[in-house]
């Protein structure tokens, strides 16, 4: 119950085009991630399914029925937000009973209901408390229970982590990854964070200036990138990308080798280079290597030992070598 | 600041300010004290002399004391009444995106840059005055006869008028508030399902609790000192039917030539201010906290 379809989707504010016509399928209980750099309208996309943004044109169905002219709360949607918007006069348990209070549902079931959210996210014992009185995570969790309690058709999350610390925020990628195995809902994901939407998504739409540049899931994005962009920005650290006549050996504009894919050797391969910065995580080595086509980056073992200034050769596995055309298009 | 000489430095360096605001506020009351416990008339010099309680009985006793309470509280609270409600009204007004919005809001605030003897003039001559008025023209125009506000109705004139001279205050500080708001908070509420109307009641309502306490406790301290109004428009009159206590200190001192029944009527007035003060803070002080 939670089928979305948008068909030919366009937004623009005044004359300025920020989402030019746009098709996108999303199934029932899939984990959906848009994608992108900042301004790429990702969120604009979200908020015109959430209804809060009128669309320019198109329409939006949600399980098979138009929906483009509805308003927010007939969509059977619930939306997490970046700052929680949590209301902070209100305790816990009235937060997350709101929904149902203005679905004017009885005092009774919204208790059950609240209660049973409150189980399900560990907030049981600070019904009581304001918001105010909540550490960052605690407040993602009240905002995801009140969208919970409304049983929606789909979950929208715009940036929900972005407020968090970096530990908090890989525990609640996995909270929420759980509670969709939970719960089985559609759940639409906005992030900038593509380790985010790797880990989480069964479906990444990428997006850039309001066109999706790539829809798939997370591993086909990595494998086969349609584009230089999509190559560019799934992937950590980012694919390296040689042009000129290196490129031209292989038939392409360009080519791109992503930095795990690079064998590192002190005495013999293809490309010539020195190594500039050197960063040790403990299980793997980030090399900055310098090399007469640009700036390379490589993924070496954590036991690599080599450091600024040592002349190393590195060598492309061909295999998962991507080639592009002078569109950026992969060949 | 926290070192022991520190600290004794900083005390020292504040004294001269803190002893000159506290001889500021105590001289004055202790003169005030002073002179309500003194036989002080200007009528009848060199007749001095301590009289113990005796103003202060015959303050108490005056039959426009009475009147002059209710009138100060009918007026308080007729005025934040308009002011608190008008000001919601307004400030969602003015939060809408509008035409002309920067000038609409000049014009709003205007009135708060008018002194009061003006405003004061400005409505006892070209809108109440049942000759030459605007509403006795407009009442005229539709056959009505005119009305003599300040004879017939003083204090609701009186209290029109220092409405609409506070109006702008407390739409200028609950505007801000409003603005203020977390336009996501809004959202998540239509999400939720929440209409214009829960919107405003559950969620804009709230947030304003603390601005409306605010513009409660400011104003209260300046409508209890309303005088310039008064003397304009009424003179306190018809009889004492538009007196307040500040108005009846004035009178008693001034006019009655009494020096130490005005002071003692001022002792009384900074009395009643505290308790309605106390009271105050008591019901909606909370909402200043955290």
């Amino acid at each position: 119950m939670g089928q979305i379809t948008l068909k030919g989707v366009r937004k623009a504010f005044g004359d300025v085009e920020v989402i030019p016509p746009l098709d996108l399928e999303i199934n029932d209980g899939e984990f959906v991630v848009f994608v992108g750099p900042s301004g790429c309208g990702k969120s604009t996309l979200l908020r015109l399914i959430a209804g809060l943004e009128d669309v320019s044109g198109g329409e939006i169905e949600i399980n098979g029925q138009p929906s483009a002219e509805l308003p927010p709360a007939k969509r059977g949607l619930a939306m997490v937000f970046q700052s929680y918007a949590l209301y902070p006069h209100m305790s816990v348990r009235k937060n997350i009973a709101f929904p149902l209070k203005m679905a004017k549902l009885d005092q009774a079931a919204a208790k059950e209901k609240v209660d049973n959210a409150a189980r399900i996210l560990n907030l049981t014992d600070y019904l009581d408390r304001r918001p105010g009185q909540l550490s960052g995570g605690q407040r993602q969790r009240v905002a995801i229970g009140r969208a919970i309690v409304r049983e929606p058709a789909a979950f929208l999350f715009d940036e929900p982590l972005s407020n968090l610390d970096a530990a908090l925020r890989v525990n609640m990628r996995l909270e929420i990854s759980e509670l969709h195995q939970k719960l089985k809902t559609t759940m639409v994901y906005v992030t900038h964070d593509q380790v985010e939407a790797m880990t989480m998504a069964d479906k990444i739409v990428v997006l850039q200036a309001g066109r999706i540049e790539q829809v798939g899931s997370p591993l086909e994005l990595y494998r086969t990138p349609r584009n230089k962009f999509v190559a560019g920005f799934i992937g950590s650290p980012k694919m390296n990308f040689i042009e000129g006549d290196e490129a031209a050996k292989y038939g392409a504009d360009s080519i791109g080798i992503r930095p795990e894919h690079i064998e590192v050797s002190t005495t013999e391969g293809a490309w010539k280079g020195t190594v500039g910065v050197s960063e040790h995580l403990g299980s793997d080595t980030f090399l900055h290597v310098d090399t007469e086509y640009g700036l390379i980056n490589v993924r070496g073992g954590g036991e690599i030992g080599l450091h600024s200034g040592d002349t190393v050769y590195l060598t492309p596995d061909l295999s998962q070598l991507h080639k592009f055309d002078a569109q950026g298009q992969a060949i | 600041m926290s070192t022991q000489a520190s600290r004794s430095a900083a005390r020292l360096m504040i004294s001269p300010s803190v002893i000159l605001l506290f001889l500021w506020m105590a001289v004055p009351l202790g003169m005030t004290i002073w002179f309500s416990f003194q036989r002080y008339n200007l009528l009848m010099p060199g007749q001095g002399g301590f009289v113990g309680w005796d103003n202060y009985y015959y303050f108490l006793t005056d039959p426009a004391f009475f009147t002059a309470l209710i009138n100060t509280l009918v007026l308080v609270g007729g005025v934040l009444l308009i002011t608190v409600f008008g000001g919601i009204l307004l400030a969602l007004l003015l939060d809408q995106p509008i035409f002309g919005q920067g000038i609409v809001r000049v014009l709003v605030i205007a009135p708060f840059f008018v002194m009061p003897t003006v405003s004061a003039l400005v409505w006892k001559n070209m809108l109440y005055n049942p000759v030459n008025g605007i509403f006795a023209y407009l009442a005229k125009a539709i056959g009505l006869q005119p009305y003599d506000f300040l004879a017939h109705a003083p204090m609701l004139s009186i209290t029109i008028i220092v409405a609409w001279q506070w109006l702008p205050f407390a739409t200028l500080i609950l505007l801000t508030a409003l603005q203020s708001l977390d336009s996501e908070q809004l959202e998540a509420a239509e999400m939720d399902g929440a209409g214009a109307l829960s919107r405003f009641f559950y969620i804009m309502l709230p947030h304003l609790a603390r601005a409306a306490t605010v513009v409660i406790l400011i104003q209260t301290i300046f409508l209890l000192s309303t005088f310039a109004e008064i003397l304009v428009t009424t003179n306190g009159g018809p009889g004492n039917a538009s007196t307040t206590l500040t108005y009846l200190v004035y009178v008693q001192s001034l006019l009655q030539f009494d020096v130490g029944g005005g002071a003692a009527g001022g002792v009384v007035a900074v009395i009643l201010a505290n308790i309605v003060a106390i009271f105050l803070m008591r019901m909606i002080g909370k909402n200043l906290e955290a």
